[in-house]
């Protein structure tokens, strides 16, 4: 007997799990760098400078766990890969050309002519919102089972701009962490002004998911899984009120726990993603491909994983480094 | 125009645009180490001066590289599924490793090289510096490691129309990829060093004669003149490779139809691929069978053997091929003759940058990107010389496409060519742009940096 238990069931299971977590990771780490610049419009020159500062250090390591999300999703479920992005084509299209924009931009604002900087700032905008209009349409229509179909593109609007506030919320919680005074209150209000994204998007996503198949359906109301479920929305909704209490009182004396509302809208996209997994498990293209049937050659899971189990703990460890080293108020980013 | 040749036509776009930007991040994350090292050892402020310029450029072309790159992991699957599904099973470690072992260490470490300087030690900057610098390193090897196994597959077994890996290390260190990757990083070396002495020149011109600019073009050209020569017998021994293992490339970059002894060079011809011949064919006797085989009356394949008896062709179009191949050739020769010249002024009249009179100056402008045009020339070369395959007598090119409505295609081809054409031009005008404002003295900051060796700060002018 192998004592591993049969590698074609837990090789796949475990790339699952580390895509699962990818993904999660980039969106609460990309959601606030997009969701900054979403909030781009609001903001005064001064203040879009700050802004940058904020997320400077940290934006292109923060894109990096997307390469990896759908490098994992490449490697480890080859068909699922096909299957997913052929059927999204157009809004990944988008997507990309908005990252593109918006991480040139990033550059392009800094180095260019006076003049030009307007320019730049319009596309850091626009990439940031074509790039969070995109995702999240995508979202929806991954929900909805990856079939085009007018109800189902409406959806996708709809996620698209609930997942898009709710990215301008996280960057306002980020915002309010990383500066202060005129700045910080006017990212409390931002941050007010979007939590209702959240919310709804949770809300709707919520309540299609388990209407799409009866598979989920039951999985959610049948018992005794009811009862392990139930956590999710109630801390969920906890979450909210908590941090709409916080909010309301923002900033604390002397600029304290500035990092709470971060942490807790961290936690929320937690409890949504938690919730999005337990349904669509099994399957990585919903109703059609699980991940069993999906995934690589053992073998080839198998060396991937060795990698990845010296690799990812070392990445984690720089990470961690890097916002230590650039922890505290946003200060101007020079060069030297 | 169908699905097939658009979804070419766009990843061909999205790899040249892209490979652009690491063709030159590769080497100058290395010149960077080099610039710090210096600067660590001597205490020279005209180290940090150069470090301070050239790092930019760095951050621009890095960002450039990324994004670019974010698309190029998504066309696999939104347009080349099939690629996915054969080999999916080789190239997705190595894609794995790729992000793995470098991507995140370029990214994190490129947040503390860039704004790290006044926040760390000293020591952890340089670090950060090399971590960076190693990471495009790895990243490159990875991906090159990849793309040669694409040309030259081993150590796999195919298994329900799946490629299995059996021997990872055949994989890893398949026959091509020792040539690719040294031929591949020598390019990205060759490309830093003619932007930077472009570039230097260019503030030089105009007037910006720092000590920094006065190192970075010495350090530059005596560089390209070092390398040059190393990556043309590299590239002699890439092509006895190539010939080796995909003869069919080697003929259509030789313009040779067919098998014969003694077959000579051709330097200029316009292959007509309907007739299957060369009209104006300008050639050196015996030349190609001696660069081939090393002996003049060696025998070197034609074309003509890769068409199967009812007629497929199964070696790739060969114009290109060749041409690819000729502008290659062609602006490496000028490399050779212009850093050659370059370095003979200069140590002969030992006076360094002064040495140079201004044709030369001009020239070496002229020259700031002609690492791009050898680069790309050289990737068509190989890759456009392995069509019909996609992967070497595994899978074709068109069994990989996804069945994508051409329309579809088409608007985000052009969609893509417009945002890369903006691009482009914003990235080459920046680049001179910064030159301008350094070399009118702006932006050249007071900081007192807290080197190891403080030394008083250079004049910037004289």
């Amino acid at each position: 007997m192998n004592t591993f238990g049969d590698p074609t069931i837990w090789l796949p299971f475990v790339f699952a799990a580390l895509m699962g977590v990818s993904i999660l990771i980039y969106v609460v780490l990309d959601g606030f760098d997009l969701g900054v610049g979403v909030l781009f419009p609001f903001a005064n020159d001064e203040e879009k400078d700050r802004m940058i500062a904020s997320i400077g250090p940290f934006w292109d390591a923060n894109e990096t766990w997307l390469v990896l999300a759908v490098g994992l999703l490449l490697v480890a479920f080859p068909a699922a890969h096909g299957d997913i992005l052929t059927a999204l084509y157009l809004p990944v299209a988008i997507m990309l050309i908005g990252l593109i924009l918006r991480g040139v931009a990033f550059e392009f604002r800094a180095k260019a002519p006076a003049p030009h900087k307007d320019a730049w700032n319009n596309a850091f905008f626009a990439g940031s919102l074509m790039t969070s209009l995109s995702q999240g349409f995508m979202l929806g229509m991954y929900i909805m089972g990856l079939e085009w179909s007018w109800m189902n593109a409406g959806f996708g609007v709809l996620t698209a701009i609930f997942l898009t506030v709710g990215y301008s919320f996280i960057g306002a919680t980020w915002v309010i962490h990383k500066t202060d005074e005129h700045l910080q209150r006017k990212a409390v209000d931002w941050a007010k002004g979007g939590i209702w994204g959240l919310v709804l998007g949770i809300g709707a996503i919520s309540l299609a998911t388990p209407f799409v198949s009866e598979r989920i359906f039951d999985k959610w109301f049948s018992w005794p899984s009811f009862l392990y479920l139930s956590p999710l929305p109630i801390i969920s909704g906890l979450l909210v009120v908590w941090l709409w209490w916080m909010l309301r009182r923002m900033p604390f004396y002397q600029d304290r726990r500035s990092w709470l509302p971060f942490a807790a809208a961290t936690a929320l996209w937690v409890m949504a993603f938690g919730g999005m997994a337990y349904s669509f498990y099994p399957y990585v293209v919903p109703e059609q491909l699980t991940i069993y049937e999906a995934a690589s050659a053992p073998e080839s899971l198998f060396i991937i994983l060795i990698g990845t189990c010296i690799v990812l703990p070392t990445i984690m460890g720089y990470t961690i480094l890097a916002y230590t080293i650039f922890r505290g108020k946003a200060t101007e980013l020079r060069y030297d | 125009m169908e699905t097939l040749l658009l979804s070419r036509i766009q990843f061909a776009a999205n790899i040249s645009f892209h490979i652009l930007f690491p063709t030159i991040t590769i080497a100058l994350g290395w010149v960077l180490v080099f610039f710090k090292l210096r600067y660590n050892s001597t205490g020279q402020e005209r180290w940090m001066e150069a470090y301070r310029f050239w790092v930019k450029i760095f951050a621009l072309s890095f960002a450039l590289g990324v994004v670019s790159g974010i698309t190029m992991s998504f066309q696999f699957g939104t347009n080349w599924p099939g690629f996915m599904e054969k080999v999916g099973n080789i190239a997705g470690p190595l894609l794995a490793y790729e992000i793995m072992t470098a991507f995140f260490l370029e990214a994190v470490f490129l947040g503390i090289m860039l704004f790290g300087f006044s926040r760390v030690p000293n020591w952890l900057h340089t670090l950060a510096t090399f971590l960076v610098a190693f990471g495009t390193m790895m990243s490159a090897f990875w991906i090159i490691v990849l793309n040669s196994w694409m040309h030259t597959p081993q150590g796999f077994e195919m298994i329900d129309g799946v490629a299995h890996a059996t021997d990872w290390s055949a994989i890893i260190f398949n026959p091509s990829m020792p040539y690719r990757f040294a031929h591949m990083v020598l390019a990205s070396f060759l490309t830093v060093s003619f932007l930077i002495a472009g570039v230097s020149a260019f503030r030089w011109l105009i007037g910006g004669r720092t000590a920094g600019v006065r190192v970075a073009l010495k350090t530059a050209v005596y560089a390209a003149a070092l390398l040059i020569p190393l990556q043309i017998l590299l590239g002699d021994l890439h092509g006895l490779n190539t010939k080796e293992y995909q003869p069919a490339k080697v003929a259509a970059m030789e313009g040779n139809w067919e098998t014969d002894t003694g077959v000579p060079l051709i330097l200029f011809a316009l292959p007509d691929e309907e007739a299957r011949e060369n009209r104006f064919e300008i050639g050196i006797p015996n030349l190609a069978s001696f660069i081939l085989t090393h002996d003049w009356n060696g025998e070197v394949q034609g074309l003509n053997d890769f068409v199967t008896a009812d007629g497929e062709v199964q070696h790739p179009p060969v114009n290109p091929v060749f041409w690819s191949f000729r502008v290659m050739v062609g602006t490496g020769l000028l490399m050779l003759l212009i850093s050659w010249t370059a370095s003979v002024m200069m140590i002969r009249k030992r006076r360094g940058i002064e040495g140079l009179p201004k044709p030369m100056l001009y020239a070496l402008v002229g020259m700031s990107f002609s690492g791009w045009v050898a680069t790309l020339a050289g990737w068509y070369t190989t890759e456009i010389g392995r069509q019909p395959w996609l992967v070497q007598s595994v899978m074709t090119t068109k069994e990989a496409v996804a069945d994508v409505p051409a329309p579809m295609v088409l608007s985000t081809l052009i969609a893509y060519l417009v945002v890369y054409a903006v691009l482009l031009v914003a990235y080459i005008a920046v680049i001179f742009y910064l030159a301008r404002k350094m070399s009118r003295g702006e932006h050249i900051d007071t900081r007192v940096a807290p080197s190891p060796a403080a030394q008083p700060k250079a004049v910037p002018a004289e």
